[in-house]
């Protein structure tokens, strides 16, 4: 597999260029039906919770588009057939689990309760106080770690869909050469929105394994 | 049974940051070497601007063998294992780590060559720490310096000299041992953060300078300038502006014609006769056992694998390992102390989204001995550097400071605001080799062909966790008066596996003591040299690798001069 993120996403950058329309006018109903595309990991419910719960942890507000938007749930479904398979098992016990407690404490799936539920849910799972839900918080936590990537991941995976990610930050996106000027510490430079695999330099290879190294400890080489 | 290969004269085991400087010299002396290296060549399209490849992912680390022999670790004896990361730190490659490493490329400081007898001069010989093994070096940075400035030329290194044969400037480092000459290149430019922070501190009275880097300011050797795009940690160069031996090192030796590089071939054994001399080495290459002999082995891995090939490479000559009939492979390691980092928060936009490790702002006020430790508890210090990079996943994976929750609007919130408004100061600090802190090899994980791996023993002890707390007072000192509103600091950590290990196989002159002399050949086994930072006595508070490339290539030079004494 060559294009873990979608041909029909790169096809519709390229038609959208070849008819000159920037890439920021590419009408948001076309990206959210690539986002509505079919699941490739998970089942269809497997997938609701996955999204609703992802909405919560980056959620859609007057701060902008979240997780949702971003294509977070999307991102990780794919990523479960590949770089995260290791991971598959946990998300399928999960949400199951998740759903469970949900039914169990609120009286409906997770996907179907209001925010504020939701909220409320998440926070039992954030503490590792869900009761009948061993290892709730690992799971939280696998979530949000993984909901955080596909966020704000280079779009070539299939999410930060429309760059949702990298504008709600003000990450001025991938450029090749960075003149001293947009160092300065009052610069903006306008973002790019443009994925590293937009240059044709770069071999779309796939990573052979997932591990997650930990960003927080800087490695000194 | 091995198919036997063609004898040549040097057989490198490693084509990475050491074992591809070595090959130079070498193979301009007119020796055939061959070097045999895990990994494969990588080119510029591997290395893409892809955060959640190359740092979340750990490509291009996991193209590789290196990842099914994590070291295991332990802080004591008594304790049970700590968990096992699932990556190695270091890559498989030709060039190995150097192809992605953040380039810093410091000389040491004459105080780290000669701890035992500075320390003893200055505050008297119970200032040593106890339990520590630390020894004076066989050299100092004299001796030393000519092989820092080669190196320094051949890979290119970029950075402000402070002390040309004792003139003292202070846009450079004004604590650095004299050198020769200024570096072949300027320092790399400064960002309006590193400006910043370097104003203040010197409104603290402190020495700020840019860092040396193996990194291109300009032009050099035919390659190209950096272009400062951001994705230098862990990514690769795809510009090669970046001093790679894959780049820099290793073509020059080919072009010589008197370097063969083997690829995918991972090395099993290093073989010795009855007599305790080395012979060659046996490799895996394509499910094939090869025996390639030569005259002189040169070991060239990691300082984790370094100690697990001579443990593995036991014979009837070296019972216990290749070059352990003194018992001391293993002994005397030690990491760095690289955690306990600050972290600061300002209340402004940085600017942070472009650069690259190595740009940025050095202080050595409290590094090393470069200030009075009379009234203190410690000895040794910190080397503090700032620096510009910042990607979108580890900037969304920020640390909230206790002002906002881990998720949620409120999280969304605090993020949105303050994603590029921090940033993580990094602590190299010294660290010192104790009785107990140790490499062997794990008796219960084995990697996939079978052998043991590595296992670490080893806790930071109380000089390094002194040490440690000092630098990140005086880190939160600059960060604070560069205006920052709060600040955070990280825990010591632990001592498992790092990209900056040292010892196990120490270089000296007391062969009771040490592994290697003082060139860097077995003080048993004498046509075998091992190079690389396993050798090092003492870890100094700055990035390792300049300084086991300039060992590298002084060992390579005295096989080079002393071909005849060395095989015979």
């Amino acid at each position: 597999m060559d294009e873990p993120c979608g041909v029909s996403r790169r096809e519709l950058l390229k038609r959208a260029s070849l008819l000159g329309v920037a890439l920021n006018a590419v009408p948001l109903i076309q990206i959210d039906g690539l986002r509505r595309a079919p699941l490739e990991t998970l089942t269809a419910s497997e997938g609701e919770a996955l999204e609703a719960m992802a909405a919560r942890i980056i959620p859609t507000d007057e701060n902008g588009p979240g997780a949702r938007e971003a294509g977070a749930a999307r991102y990780i479904d794919r990523a479960l057939g590949g770089a995260l398979a290791g991971s598959l098992e946990a998300y399928r016990s999960g949400l199951a689990a998740m759903d469970r407690y949900a039914q169990a404490s609120k009286g409906a799936a997770f996907a179907r309760l209001p925010p504020r539920d939701q909220d409320a849910l998440l926070t039992d799972m954030d503490n590792d106080a869900a009761a009948g839900f061993s290892g709730a918080a690992a799971f939280f936590n696998l979530v949000r770690g993984h909901t955080i990537q596909g966020t704000f991941c280079d779009p070539y995976y299939g999410g930060n869909v429309n760059f949702a990610g990298w504008d709600l930050i003000g990450y001025p996106g991938i450029r090749l050469a960075v003149p001293a000027g947009d160092q300065r510490l009052d610069a903006r430079p306008a973002p790019t929105h443009r994925s590293a695999y937009d240059h044709a330099m770069f071999a779309k290879r796939l990573p052979s394994r997932a591990a997650v190294a930990d960003e927080r400890h800087p490695h000194g080489d | 049974m091995a198919i036997d290969l063609k004898p040549t004269d040097v057989v490198i085991v490693g084509l990475g940051a050491v074992g591809g400087v070595a090959a130079l010299p070498l193979a301009r002396a007119g020796l055939n070497v061959i070097g045999v290296e895990a990994g494969r060549w990588l080119t510029p399209e591997d290395f893409a601007p892809d955060e959640l490849r190359n740092n979340v992912r750990g490509w291009p680390q996991s193209v590789q063998k290196a990842n099914g022999e994590v070291p295991t670790h332990r802080p004591n004896a008594s304790a049970p294992r700590s968990p096992r990361p699932g990556i190695h730190p270091m890559m498989n490659g030709v060039g190995g780590t150097s192809l992605h490493y953040w380039a810093q490329s410091w000389r040491l400081h004459p105080w780290d060559f000669k701890v035992v007898s500075e320390t003893t001069r200055r505050y008297g010989a119970a200032r040593i720490p106890r339990g520590s093994t630390v020894e004076d070096w066989p050299l100092d940075l004299a001796e030393l310096e000519p092989y820092y400035d080669i190196v320094e030329r051949e890979l290119g290194v970029s950075g402000k000299a402070g002390n040309i044969a004792g003139r003292i400037d202070p846009r450079g480092n004004i604590f650095e041992g004299a050198r020769a000459r200024e570096y072949p290149m300027p320092a790399l430019r400064g960002t309006g953060f590193t400006d910043m922070m370097g104003d203040a501190a010197r409104k603290l009275g402190w020495h700020a300078f840019p860092g040396p880097a193996a990194i291109n300011s300009r032009t050099y050797d035919n390659r190209t300038a950096c272009a400062y795009h951001g994705y230098c940690s862990r990514g690769g160069c795809h510009i090669r502006a970046k001093g790679s031996t894959a780049v820099t090192t290793i073509p020059k030796a080919q072009q010589t014609g008197r370097l063969q590089v083997v690829t995918e071939a991972t090395v099993t054994r290093i073989d010795a006769d009855g007599n305790g001399r080395v012979t060659g080495v046996t490799y895996v290459k394509g499910g094939e056992e090869y025996f390639q002999p030569a005259a002189v082995v040169l070991l060239a891995s990691y300082v984790y694998e370094n100690v697990r090939m001579l443990l593995l490479s036991a014979s009837a000559a070296y019972p216990r390992g290749l070059s352990n009939n003194h018992g001391q492979v293993g002994r005397h390691y030690m990491s760095h102390n690289q955690g306990a980092a600050v972290t600061a928060l300002f209340p402004r936009n940085i600017n942070n989204w472009y650069g690259l490790p190595a740009q940025g702002v050095a202080v050595d006020d409290w590094a090393d001995d470069n200030f009075d430790h009379a009234g203190l508890d410690f000895i040794g210090g910190g080397n503090m550097w700032v620096y510009s990079d910042r990607r979108p996943i580890g900037a969304a994976n920020m640390t909230t400071f206790g002002r906002a929750p881990r998720w949620g609007a409120a999280w969304k919130a605090f993020v949105k605001q303050n994603a590029d408004r921090w940033n993580t100061a990094y602590l190299q600090k010294t660290t010192l080799p104790y009785e107990d802190n140790y490499l062997d090899l794990d008796p219960e994980i084995r990697d996939p062909l079978g052998f043991p791996v590595c296992r670490i023993t080893a806790d930071h002890k109380d000089n390094e966790r002194r040490v440690a707390a000092f630098i990140q007072d005086k880190m939160v000192e600059w960060f604070m008066a560069a205006g920052a509103v709060t600040t955070e600091k990280a825990p010591v950590g632990t001592m498992g596996p790092t990209t900056h290990a040292y010892g196990g196989t120490r270089m000296g002159d007391n062969p009771e003591t040490n592994v290697v002399n003082r060139w860097g050949f077995s003080h048993e086994a004498p046509n075998l040299g091992i190079l690389g930072a396993s050798v090092m006595g003492t870890s100094g508070a700055r990035n390792p690798t300049l300084t086991a490339q300039a060992l590298a290539w002084r060992t390579a030079d005295h096989l080079a001069r002393n071909w005849k004494a060395v095989t015979t």
